[in-house]
C-alpha cells in the first residue's frame, strides 16, 4: 500500500493551523512522534509559549494488561496551563485512548481555556468520542496494521505500516 | 538445578524488590529512568497520578520506622493506591501470630503489594516466596541484610549530580558492619559500573572479608576520602555505641566524623549523602550536613520518586 509523504502532510497540517490563526495558543506534543511534529510546528509557526511534551504512560488505561512502558520519558509542561488554549499534537489518531490519557494528564497541571487536537493521520477506528480539529490526512487502514511515524537522522519524517505484532 | 534470583520470574522480569544484589544493571537503570519521570509528577500542582487506582498496598512494619514508612506511604498515595499501615511490632505478633499467618490474613484481604520492614535478615524473602504469584513484595529493610530502595534513591541522587557512574570514586563511611544500607549500596554501585568503591571504618565496624564485595578498605579518613567524588555517610546507631565495638561517640567523631576539614580532602565538587536520620556531632558535623556540598534533603525528595517507580514497575509486571 502506498503511504502518503509525511513531509507533505506536515506542511498541510501547519497550514491548517496557521490559517485558523489569530488566537494565541501553546503546543503540547505526545511522545514520541507527536513531539517530533510539535517541535517542527513550534518553529514553523513561531509560537511564543515554550513547547510542552507529554508521556502519557502514567495515564494509560491498559496498565493492568501490559504494565508500565519500558521507556517512560518525563512529561514537561514549561508554562502555566491555567487559562491557556492548548493544541495537542500526535502523529496518528486511532482509538482515541492516548488522547483521553493526555487530556487527563493536562488537567493535572491546571485548567486550560481549551484543548484542540492536531494529528498527521486520522486512521479511524475510534473507541472514544474524540475528534481532531487539524488533520494532515484521513486514511482508512485495516485494523491489523500499525501506522508509525519515523524520523531519520536528518530530521526527515516518514510513515511506516506494520503488521500488528503481539503486545510487547 | 540453578537457583534463579528470587526477585525475578522465569523470564527475568522483576516481581519483587528484595535486594540490589544480583539484579542486572538494566533493571536498576530502568527503575532510575522511570523515577526521572516521577520527579516531574512530584513537582506539579496535582502530585497524583491514577496508575495504581484500586490497588491495596500494605506497609508491614515489624520494626519501628517513621521516615521510611512515610515515604512509602506518600509514594503509594501519589500513585492513587490505597495504603494500609500496620505496625506489627505492637499488634499481631505480640499476640503470638507467626509471620506467615499474618501475611496469609492480609493476603485474604486482597492485598496487591507488601512493603516489609523487619529486624530479621531474610524476612522479606520469606514472604515473597510464600505469597500468591500476583502479590509483589518490596523489602524496606531487613536486619543488617538489605535496603534496596534506599540504595536506589542514592544511585538516583548520584546520577543526578554526577551524570555518569563510570568515572567515579565513591566512599562509604561509618558502621558498615551493621548497615543494610551499605550492603545494598555496594551491590548497586558495582553493578552500575562505579570503578572504585571505598569503605572507611574502624576494623570493629567492618564485616569480615568485606573486600570480597569488590571494595577497597580504609581505616583512615584522610587516606580514604582523598579525591573521592561522592561521600556516603552511614548512621551510627546509638544503641550500639555502648557495646565493645566503639569506645564513645566523641572518639568516633574525632576519627570518623565528617568535618569540613576532612571533606576538603575529597574532590572540590564532591557531594555528601546520608540516609538519615542523622546524628549530628557523631558521624557528621553540622557544617557539613547543612553545607553546600550536602545533598541530603534532595535524597529525601528523590526517594519518593524512586519508590513510586519501583511500585509501578512491580505492579505492572503481572505474571
Amino acid at each position: 500500500m502506498q503511504l502518503p509523504d509525511a513531509e507533505i502532510l506536515f506542511k498541510s497540517l501547519a497550514k491548517k493551523i496557521r490559517s485558523d490563526g489569530g488566537k494565541d495558543f501553546a503546543l503540547v506534543g505526545i511522545h514520541t512522534g507527536g513531539v517530533w511534529l510539535a517541535e517542527r510546528l513550534h518553529q514553523e509557526l513561531g509560537i511564543a509559549q515554550p513547547l510542552g511534551t507529554l508521556d502519557v504512560s502514567f495515564y494509560r488505561d491498559d496498565f493492568d494488561k501490559i504494565g508500565l512502558h519500558s521507556q517512560v520519558k518525563p512529561s514537561e509542561i514549561p508554562f502555566e496551563v491555567e487559562g491557556v488554549n492548548i493544541i495537542l499534537v500526535d502523529d496518528v489518531l486511532h482509538t482515541g485512548r492516548t488522547i483521553r490519557a493526555a487530556i487527563n494528564e493536562l488537567f493535572d497541571y491546571g485548567r486550560p481555556a481549551s484543548i484542540s487536537l492536531a494529528t498527521l493521520v486520522d486512521r479511524g477506528g475510534r473507541e472514544l468520542p474524540i475528534a481532531a480539529q487539524y488533520i494532515g490526512i484521513a486514511l482508512e487502514l485495516p485494523v491489523d496494521k500499525m501506522l508509525e511515524l519515523k524520523r531519520e537522522e536528518s530530521g526527515k519524517l516518514s510513515l511506516n505500516l506494520y503488521d500488528k505484532c503481539l503486545p510487547e | 538445578m540453578i537457583n534463579r534470583n528470587p526477585q525475578l520470574d522465569e523470564n527475568g522480569v522483576l516481581q519483587h524488590l528484595l535486594t540490589t544484589e544480583g539484579l542486572p544493571a538494566s533493571i536498576l537503570l530502568h527503575i532510575l529512568d522511570t523515577a526521572e519521570s516521577f520527579v516531574g509528577v512530584t513537582e506539579r500542582d496535582v502530585k497524583k497520578i491514577p496508575l495504581l487506582r484500586g490497588k491495596s498496598i500494605f506497609n508491614l512494619f515489624f520494626e519501628p520506622s517513621t521516615r521510611t514508612r512515610t515515604t512509602f506511604e506518600i509514594a503509594a498515595k501519589r500513585l492513587s493506591a490505597d495504603v494500609i499501615n500496620l505496625n506489627i511490632a505492637v499488634s499481631a505478633q505480640s499476640k503470638g501470630e507467626t509471620l506467615l499467618d499474618t501475611v496469609n490474613n492480609l493476603s485474604a484481604m486482597n492485598a496487591d503489594m507488601f512493603i516489609v520492614r523487619h529486624t530479621q535478615s531474610g524476612a522479606a524473602h520469606l514472604i515473597a516466596k510464600h505469597v500468591r504469584s500476583d502479590i509483589h513484595v518490596i523489602n524496606a529493610g531487613d536486619g543488617s541484610h538489605a535496603h534496596p530502595t534506599q540504595a536506589l534513591l542514592d544511585m538516583f541522587t548520584i546520577r543526578r549530580y554526577k551524570r555518569d557512574f563510570h568515572n567515579l570514586r565513591v566512599a562509604i563511611v561509618g558502621d558498615i558492619l551493621h548497615s543494610r544500607v551499605a550492603r545494598s549500596q555496594i551491590h548497586a554501585l558495582t553493578t552500575l559500573g562505579v570503578p572504585e568503591v571505598r569503605v572507611i571504618a574502624p576494623k570493629t565496624l567492618l564485616p569480615r572479608m568485606v573486600e570480597r564485595l569488590g571494595v577497597h578498605v580504609y581505616h583512615d579518613m584522610a587516606k580514604g576520602l582523598k579525591d573521592v567524588d561522592v561521600v556516603m555517610m552511614l548512621r551510627l546507631q546509638n544503641e550500639r555505641m555502648k557495646g565493645a565495638n566503639l569506645p564513645s561517640p566523641e572518639e568516633f567523631f574525632k576519627y570518623y566524623g565528617l568535618t569540613p576539614e576532612k571533606l576538603s580532602l575529597a574532590r572540590r565538587d564532591a557531594i555528601v549523602m546520608h540516609p538519615g536520620p542523622m546524628n549530628r556531632g557523631v558521624e557528621i558535623d553540622s557544617a557539613v550536613a547543612d553545607g553546600k556540598q550536602s545533598v541530603i534533603l534532595p535524597q529525601v525528595t528523590f526517594g519518593i520518586a524512586v519508590r513510586m517507580a519501583v511500585m509501578s514497575i512491580l505492579a505492572g509486571n503481572q505474571v
